[in-house]
C-alpha cells in the first residue's frame, strides 16, 4: 500500500516509491539520499508534531511535513 | 614537493577535526572571494613535501543547491587543487559516497579518506578498503580524525598522486537509455563548439545540463547563446518523454542510477554490517529524552538559559578587568597630557574606543565556546528540530533561536554576538532575516534607560513593565521578521531537511581553535572599523567647540563665585588636598562650582554637532514627546546603548551620570513638567526598537556581506521605533491617558 510520508505513524517502515517534486526542494531530497528503492523508518516527531524525524541508511533525517507531502512511501500494510 | 590539498566531505563527517589535526595551530581563516562563506587554510610539512590544505565548505552535492555547494565546486574547477582528499563517514558509507561519485564524475584526482572507523566498528560494521579503492579506481585511506590514525598515511597517499602524477579520468556511469543516448549527442556538440571546455570536462557539462544546473546554464548563455539553446531544447525533449513514461524527471534519475551505482559496488563485498541499520545506538536513546515531547522543550530551556547564565555571568569577570585596565590608562594618559583637544581625542576617542571594541572580546570567546559544546556534540541540530514548528510561521529557521537568546531574548544580552551567532544558520534567507532582528531584543545596555524611566514614572509597577518589555521585543522580533519574509527578503522557505548527526563528545582542541578563529576574526575585521567609527562619534560629541566668548562666560562666572566667597574659605577649597574634610561653607562652594561645570558641560554637548542634531530634530521627535535632551541621548545611544542615561545626565546639567546610580537623574525627570508617563513609554518603546548600536551595525553588515544591510538597520529600525513612539504619544494624549 502506498502513503504519504505524512501518514505514516512512529515506528512504521516502508520503502520509498516516489518523490514527486522539481527544483530545489527536490534535489535536496535527492542529495540527502531520499530516492525511490530506499528504506525508511519514522523515528518520531518533534514535539508540535512537526517537523518529523526519520531513520535512513543508517542516520537520522528530519524534514517538515510539508516537505513529506511530497514522498510517497510503500508500506507493508 | 609542494602542493594545493582541498579537504571535501559532508558536514559531520569529520572533516574540521581532520583539518585541525593536519594543520595544528597553523591555519588561516578568511573569505571566499565575494562571499561570506568561510575559507579555512593551513600546511602540512612532512620531511619531503608540504601539502598547502583548503578546507571546502562541507556538502551533501556539487549541485548549485546551496551558495556552499558554488563555492566549493568553483574551487575545484577555478583553482584546480592537485589532490581532493574526500572524508567518508564509514558509519554512513552509502549516503556518504554520493558526494565522491560527484567527484568521480568531474574526473578530478580524488583520495578517499575512510573516516570514523571506530564509530563504525562499533556499530558492527566491516569495510574492506582495498576493495573499495579497487572498485573506485582511486586511493582509500582508513583513518579516525579524533585521534589521529591514519593521517600519515592518507597524506602520503595524496602526496603520491601528485609526485606520480597518476591520471584520472571522468567516471561513466549508466543514467539509462534515454538520458544516456541525450547526452551523447550533447557531448559531440560541445566537444565541436569548445563550448566551455576550456574549464570544464566535456561529459560533465553534458551531465549539468541534464541536472537543470542554474550556474552552468547561465555560463552556457553567455558563452554561446545559440549552442545553449540548443542544448536546453534536447533537455527539455528528454525531460517531457521521462514525465511520460517513467513519471519522473532527468535529475531525478540521475540521482537514483548514481544511488544505484553505489549499491552495486557496495554489494561487490565492500561492506558488511553485522547488525540491522535501523538499530537504536545510544544516541538514539539519548534521543529518546532529549526530543522527547514533554522532557525536550524543559531540558532545551534549562540548557539555553544555563548557557545564557555562564555567558553573560563568568565573561562579565574579564570584562571587568578589561574595564579597571582601560581605566587606568586613560587616567595615566590623563594625568599625563595638557587639557585640550588631543587629551580628549586620546581619552574619549581612541582608549574609550579601543577598549568598546576589546570589552565585546569575553562575551563573543564565551558565547562561541558554548555555543560550538552545543554545535559540535549534535545538540543544536536537535534545538532547531524542536523549534522549527514555532520560528517558522514567521519565516525563520529552529536555528534562530540561539540568536535572539543570546541578543536578550532574556533581557540583558548583547546583540553583537547574537549577530554573529546566526552563522550557525545555513538557510540563507532565514538567516538574513534572523540577523535583521535581533537587536529588537533587549540587550544589557538598554537596562539602565529602562530602570531609569520605570524608577521615575512606573515605579510600582517595575516587574510587571520589564516582564511587558521583554514579550515585547520577542513580538516585535517576530513579527518584523514575518513582514521583512514577505517584503524584502521575499522568498520560499529554505527546505529545512537535515541531519540529526549522532551525539559527540566535542573534543577540547575543536573548540578552542573554533572560538579563537571567531573571536579574532571580530578583533580584526569588526575592531578596526568600530575603532574608526568611535572616532567619529566623538568628534560629533566634541565639535564644534565652544567659542571663547562662551567658554570665558563661565569662566567669568566661576570667578564671580569665588571673588564674592569669603577669602578663607575660597582657600580652603583650592588649597585642600582632594578627599580631605571640608567645612560646610566650602562643601557648599564646591557644590556650586561644579553646578557651574555641569551647565558648561549641558552647554557644550548642546553647541556639538550631536547637540545640533538633537536640537534640530526636536520639532519631529516632538511628536513623540522628545524634547533635545532625549534626542541628543539617543543620538550618542548610536555610539553605545550605554551611554543614553550619562548623556540625559549630561542633558539635564547634572554632570556625567552613572548608570548604575541615576536616582538623582530619575527625579529630575519626574519633576520635569516636559515629561509624562506616556511620554516615559514612548522613549522605553523607542529605545527598543531604534537603530542597532553602530558595533552591531558594523557586524550586520559583516555578517550579510553588504552595507546595504547595516543601512537597512539602522534606518529601518529607527522609522518603526518613531512610529511607534509617535502612535502611542499621540493616542494616548488624544485619550488622555498617562499625561
Amino acid at each position: 500500500m502506498r502513503v504519504n510520508m505524512r501518514k505514516m505513524s512512529d515506528n512504521q517502515i516502508g520503502t520509498i516509491a516516489a518523490v514527486k517534486v522539481a527544483g530545489d526542494l527536490g534535489r535536496r531530497l535527492r542529495d540527502m539520499g531520499l530516492v525511490p528503492g530506499t528504506e525508511i523508518k519514522i523515528q518520531g516527531r518533534a514535539p508540535l508534531y512537526d517537523p518529523v524525524a526519520l531513520r535512513i541508511r543508517g542516520a537520522t533525517l528530519t524534514l517538515r511535513n510539508n516537505e513529506a507531502d511530497f514522498i510517497e512511501v510503500e508500506v507493508n500494510d | 614537493m609542494q602542493a594545493t590539498v582541498a579537504l571535501a566531505g559532508n558536514p559531520n563527517s569529520g572533516k574540521t577535526t581532520l583539518f585541525n589535526e593536519l594543520t595544528g595551530a597553523r591555519q588561516h581563516v578568511g573569505n571566499y572571494p565575494g562571499v561570506t562563506v568561510e575559507k579555512k587554510e593551513g600546511l602540512y610539512t612532512s620531511h619531503d613535501f608540504q601539502l598547502h590544505i583548503v578546507d571546502l565548505p562541507g556538502t551533501y552535492s556539487l549541485t548549485a543547491y546551496s551558495l556552499e555547494e558554488v563555492v566549493a565546486r568553483d574551487f575545484l574547477v577555478n583553482q584546480k587543487p592537485e589532490v581532493v582528499i574526500n572524508i567518508v563517514d564509514a558509519s554512513n558509507l552509502e549516503r556518504n559516497l554520493y558526494l565522491a561519485v560527484q567527484f568521480l564524475e568531474m574526473g578530478i584526482p580524488v583520495c578517499i579518506a575512510l573516516n570514523m572507523m571506530d564509530v563504525a566498528k562499533k556499530r558492527g560494521i566491516e569495510i574492506n578498503a582495498r576493495k573499495l579503492s579497487a572498485l573506485l579506481g582511486v586511493p582509500v585511506v582508513p583513518t579516525i580524525a579524533r585521534t589521529g590514525q591514519g593521517k600519515k598515511e592518507l597524506m602520503d597517499s595524496a602526496a603520491r598522486i601528485v609526485q606520480e602524477n597518476t591520471e584520472f579520468f571522468p567516471l561513466k556511469i549508466s543514467y539509462g537509455d534515454d538520458v544516456d543516448s541525450a547526452m551523447i549527442g550533447m557531448e559531440k556538440e560541445i566537444e565541436a563548439n569548445n563550448f566551455l571546455i576550456d574549464t570544464y570536462p566535456v561529459r560533465w557539462i553534458a551531465l549539468k545540463y541534464m541536472e537543470n544546473d542554474e550556474q552552468i546554464l547561465e555560463k552556457g548563455r553567455k558563452a554561446n547563446p545559440e549552442l545553449a539553446a540548443r542544448l536546453q531544447e534536447t533537455v527539455k525533449k528528454v525531460s517531457h518523454h521521462l514525465l511520460d513514461t517513467l513519471d519522473t524527471y532527468p535529475e531525478a534519475m540521475i540521482a537514483d542510477q548514481r544511488y544505484g551505482y553505489i549499491k552495486s559496488i557496495l554489494k561487490q563485498g565492500v561492506i558488511y554490517q553485522k547488525y540491522d541499520p535501523n538499530r537504536l545506538y545510544s544516541s538514539d536513546r539519548i534521543d529518546k529524552v532529549l526530543t522527547n515531547r514533554f522532557l525536550g522543550p524543559l531540558i532545551m530551556l534549562a540548557i539555553l538559559a544555563g548557557l545564557y547564565q555562564v555567558v553573560f555571568t563568568y565573561s562579565e569577570i574579564p570584562v571587568g578587568w578589561l574595564e579597571t585596565i582601560f581605566g587606568w590608562i586613560g587616567a595615566g594618559v590623563s594625568a599625563v597630557l595638557p587639557d585640550g583637544l588631543l587629551k580628549s581625542l586620546i581619552v574619549s576617542g581612541i582608549i574609550d574606543g579601543v577598549g568598546g571594541v576589546l570589552g565585546f572580546v569575553p562575551l563573543i570567546m564565551f558565547m562561541f565556546f558554548g555555543i560550538a559544546i552545543l554545535e559540535d556534540s549534535g545538540y543544536l541540530a536537535r534545538v532547531a528540530f524542536m523549534l522549527d514548528r514555532i520560528f517558522r510561521i514567521f519565516g525563520l529557521h529552529g536555528s534562530s533561536v540561539m540568536a535572539f537568546i543570546v541578543s536578550g531574548g532574556i533581557a540583558g544580552g548583547c546583540a553583537v554576538p547574537g549577530v554573529m551567532a546566526t552563522r550557525t544558520l545555513k538557510s540563507p534567507r532565514e538567516r538574513l532575516a534572523t540577523l535583521l532582528t535581533v537587536p529588537f531584543m533587549n540587550c544589557g545596555a538598554k537596562l539602565p534607560i529602562f530602570a531609569l524611566l520605570i524608577a521615575a514614572f512606573f515605579a510600582k509597577h517595575e516587574a510587571l513593565i520589564m516582564f511587558m518589555i521583554t514579550l515585547g521585543a520577542w513580538a516585535g522580533a517576530l513579527l518584523v521578521a514575518k513582514l521583512l519574509r514577505v517584503t524584502v527578503i521575499q522568498g520560499a522557505a529554505t527546505p529545512f531537511v537535515m541531519e540529526l548527526p549522532p551525539y559527540r563528545m566535542p573534543t577540547f582542541k575543536g573548540l578552542a581553535i573554533h572560538t579563537w578563529e571567531r573571536t579574532w576574526q571580530y578583533v580584526k575585521k569588526a575592531g578596526t572599523i568600530i575603532l574608526g567609527f568611535s572616532v567619529i562619534l566623538w568628534a560629533m560629541m566634541s565639535f564644534p567647540a565652544l567659542p571663547d566668548s562662551k567658554v570665558q562666560e563661565f569662566e567669568n562666572q566661576r570667578q564671580s563665585l569665588l571673588n564674592s566667597a569669603p577669602a578663607a574659605i575660597a582657600a580652603e577649597l583650592a588649597g585642600a588636598p582632594k578627599g580631605a574634610d571640608l567645612s560646610r561653607e566650602a562643601l557648599s562652594l564646591k557644590a556650586k562650582l561644579k553646578a557651574i561645570n555641569h551647565r558648561e558641560a549641558e552647554t557644550v554637548l548642546r553647541y556639538s554637532v550631536a547637540g545640533r542634531i538633537g536640537t534640530a530634530l526636536e520639532s519631529v521627535s516632538r511628536w513623540a514627546g522628545f524634547d533635545w535632551r532625549t534626542n541628543i541621548a539617543l543620538v550618542g545611544g548610536f555610539a553605545a546603548k550605554e551611554v543614553v542615561v550619562s548623556t540625559l545626565g549630561t542633558a539635564y546639567s547634572l554632570g556625567e551620570v552613572d548608570p548604575e546610580e541615576s536616582g538623582a537623574l530619575s527625579e529630575a525627570l519626574a519633576r520635569d513638567p516636559g515629561w509624562s508617563p506616556l511620554a516615559a513609554l514612548g522613549l522605553i518603546v523607542f529605545t527598543m526598537f531604534y537603530s542597532p548600536c553602530f558595533v552591531a551595525v558594523v557586524c550586520i553588515s559583516r555578517e550579510s556581506g553588504s552595507w546595504k544591510w547595516g543601512a537597512f538597520a539602522m534606518a529601518f529600525n529607527t522609522l518603526l521605533a518613531f512610529g511607534l513612539a509617535v502612535l502611542i504619544y499621540q493616542v494616548g494624549s488624544a485619550l488622555g491617558i498617562g499625561v
